[in-house]
């Protein structure tokens, strides 16, 4: 293989891995917008995601499409039962209490994805089968996959926040609660909502992302903590930052695990992170400093 | 004016106004009368193993022990410098791993390693916070994640050093009387615990001591509010990075220990879910509380042990213990128990 196709190779492998990352960034983004809270608890989502639809289809033999949806369903459900879990202690604890809560919301969730569906990997098939090249490097048909459906999601919480009422007040809460309240939202409500989104775009990443690295009960933890690095990396709270860090991040592993070492690809990430946190906290692409 | 009341400079009586009037005084638990409660606890402590003929209930004695030397240092951090860390299982490992690198690989005596181990973990944790720790919010827990992360994959890929998945075998044990396991089991796992329980019970009086000192009150004025302490004169950043490179050397003495009591180091031990389990400690125990370290380690340790045979689904329990905790009683178990007490002792006033 020449050194264009090969780097070529290298750029998609990034760009699936950093679409997937940038999903799970949204998911951050979106209840840390609504509560200040950083929902340890993300990755999970992502792994209830992908296990749901692994399983679902191996055991109950659903088509794909149905697997999906039951698949964002039962991880939004599980999101609005750890916002009304956070919601109570949301008006006085301190922010180490919430991010505590989050975790154990965490430990709960894989814990109880390995008592009911299984401590094996499971497998998920590819959405379509084939391959496409271009200039001698293959693309997965999987990764297109991942782009088109990273893409929708985008639009679509764009349009939600653009031109639903609902969005309109999320919106609002993250602006200013007082000035929220003052205008009649219910902001318990939009925390709720916050966490079962999180918990929609998390599951949408998972089941996306199984058929290349298989659906297995401790997928989350890394998954999840790639995420909250390019979240970030984007400057928390900030939408554009967290897709185009996650993006970036994607493509530096893949780049540094063909070029530097294999070996240490899982530390590139945080290796980034502890020079973000030094040099710039407020994130690379974010110009307004939020804290 | 005595000697010992005329450094009540301004900024200390200020601070003790402060901490009058905004802070509970409560908040320091049962650590006030420390003596009586840490003589009760060596006392304990020192008779505890003859209650069993177990060797097993002795090794998960000195788990504790390890555990709680850990602790001690977290909640320092958590509950007066107000920071939580997520990484503290590195520093563990770091302590663990450093001290049976040297004593392995170059043969030094373990008086020189541990100190040696216990100094090179402060000044990575220095590096580590000094920059995030200047910073307002919880930068340092995001720090400590992703350097927590980092040192695990390090201890697992750096073959050349750490000897990679494999881990390091035959680490010299702790036998300053010349016992060896071969010979004595039983006697060896004694003198291991009686060095764990007082290295601890050091550790628990030297904290609480620290809690009730000047640099303690600072912490607490810190906790409570940092813009308050710093118009005090309160070197905020500086307080902060102090108590956390002082939490990761009690780390790394507990790596220590626990390296040269199982004789054998892998990464393992060292993943994230062990600095989330440390937390829970603190958590349970109750933040701001030394002796909460204590009923943490020792909460979790033995829970650990207990639903080993039901296989891995302990983490379930944990997770919900957890949520559980943090939602009902955040300050934990040590806070709720000493406040049911005190209920109980005013309604018995009252009558």
């Amino acid at each position: 293989m020449d050194l264009a196709s090969q780097l070529l190779q290298y750029l998609f492998a990034g760009i699936t891995a950093g679409s997937i990352y940038a999903i799970i960034a949204l998911g951050f983004t979106v209840v840390y917008n609504c509560t200040e809270v950083i929902n340890f608890a993300q990755g999970e989502f992502v792994m209830l995601g992908a296990m749901v639809a692994a399983w679902s289809i191996i055991t109950l033999h659903l088509p794909l499409p149905i697997a999906f949806l039951l698949a964002v369903a039962v991880t939004s459900v599980v999101g609005i039962g750890l916002g009304c879990v956070v919601i109570p202690p949301l008006k006085r604890a301190s922010v180490v209490t919430l991010i505590i809560i989050t975790i154990g919301g965490s430990i709960l969730f894989r814990g109880l994805a390995m008592l009911i569906l299984g401590q094996d990997a499971l497998p998920m098939p590819q959405f379509s089968e084939g391959s496409v090249m271009v200039a001698n490097a293959v693309i997965m048909p999987q990764s297109l996959w991942i782009l088109g459906v990273g893409l929708a999601c985008v639009v679509l919480l764009r349009l939600f926040y653009d031109k639903t009422m609902v969005g309109r007040a999320m919106r609002a809460t993250a602006c200013s609660k007082e000035g929220a309240l003052t205008v009649g939202i219910n902001i318990n409500r939009m925390v709720v909502i916050s966490f079962a989104l999180a918990g929609a775009i998390g599951a949408v990443a998972g089941v996306i992302v199984a058929p290349i690295s298989l659906a297995s009960f401790d997928m989350g933890t890394m998954l999840g903590l790639k995420g909250f690095c390019a979240a970030i990396f984007g400057g928390l709270g900030n939408f554009g930052g967290g897709i185009l860090a996650g993006l970036m991040l994607g493509i530096i592993e893949s780049f540094g695990a063909g070029y530097i070492s294999s070996q240490y690809k899982d530390a590139i990430a945080f290796v980034l992170l502890l020079g973000i946190l030094f040099f710039r906290p407020q994130g690379v692409l974010s110009g307004r400093k939020r804290e | 004016m005595s000697a010992r009341e005329s450094p009540a400079s301004p900024t200390s009586e200020a601070l003790a106004q402060v901490e009058k009037g905004h802070l509970d005084r409560r908040v320091l638990g049962l650590s006030r009368p420390t003596w009586p409660f840490v003589l009760a606890l060596a006392v304990a402590m020192a008779i505890l193993p003859f209650c069993f003929n177990n060797t097993y209930y002795i090794t998960v004695l000195i788990f504790i022990g390890i555990n709680t030397i850990t602790a001690v240092g977290l909640n320092l951090l958590m509950g007066y410098a107000g920071q939580v860390s997520l990484g503290h299982a590195a520093f563990v490992g770091l302590g663990a791993y450093t001290s049976a690198i040297l004593s392995t690989k170059l043969g030094l005596p373990l008086w020189a390693t541990i100190p040696a181990a216990v100094a090179l973990t402060s000044l990575i944790a220095y590096l580590v916070g000094m920059p995030t720790l200047r910073l307002q919010g919880h930068y340092l827990a995001m720090a400590t994640l992703g350097f927590g992360i980092i040192a695990y994959i390090v201890f697992k890929q750096w073959d050349l050093v750490t000897s990679g998945t494999s881990g390091i075998v035959d680490v010299p044990p702790l036998s300053p009387f010349g016992r060896t396991y071969a010979e004595t089991p039983r006697l060896f796992d004694l003198q291991t615990y009686y060095i764990v329980w007082a290295a601890a019970c050091l550790l628990l009086v030297l904290s609480a001591n620290i809690v009730d000192s000047r640099v303690g009150r600072a912490f607490r004025a810190v906790h409570g509010s940092e813009v308050a302490a710093s118009t005090l004169g309160v070197n905020v950043s500086g307080f902060k990075i102090q108590v956390f490179v002082l939490s990761a050397a009690y780390a790394a003495l507990a790596g220590c220990l626990y390296a040269h009591y199982v004789k054998f180091v892998n990464p393992e031990p060292f993943r994230f879910t062990f600095s989330i389990e440390l937390v829970v400690m603190v958590v349970i125990g109750g933040m701001a509380s030394v002796w909460g370290a204590v009923v943490g380690a020792g909460t979790i340790t033995i829970l650990s042990e207990l639903l080993r045979s039901v296989g891995d689904y302990d983490v379930i329990a944990f997770g919900v213990i957890l949520m559980v905790i943090m939602t009902f009683m955040p300050q934990g178990l040590t806070r709720a128990a000493s406040d049911l007490l005190q209920a109980i002792l005013r309604g018995r006033r009252n009558r």
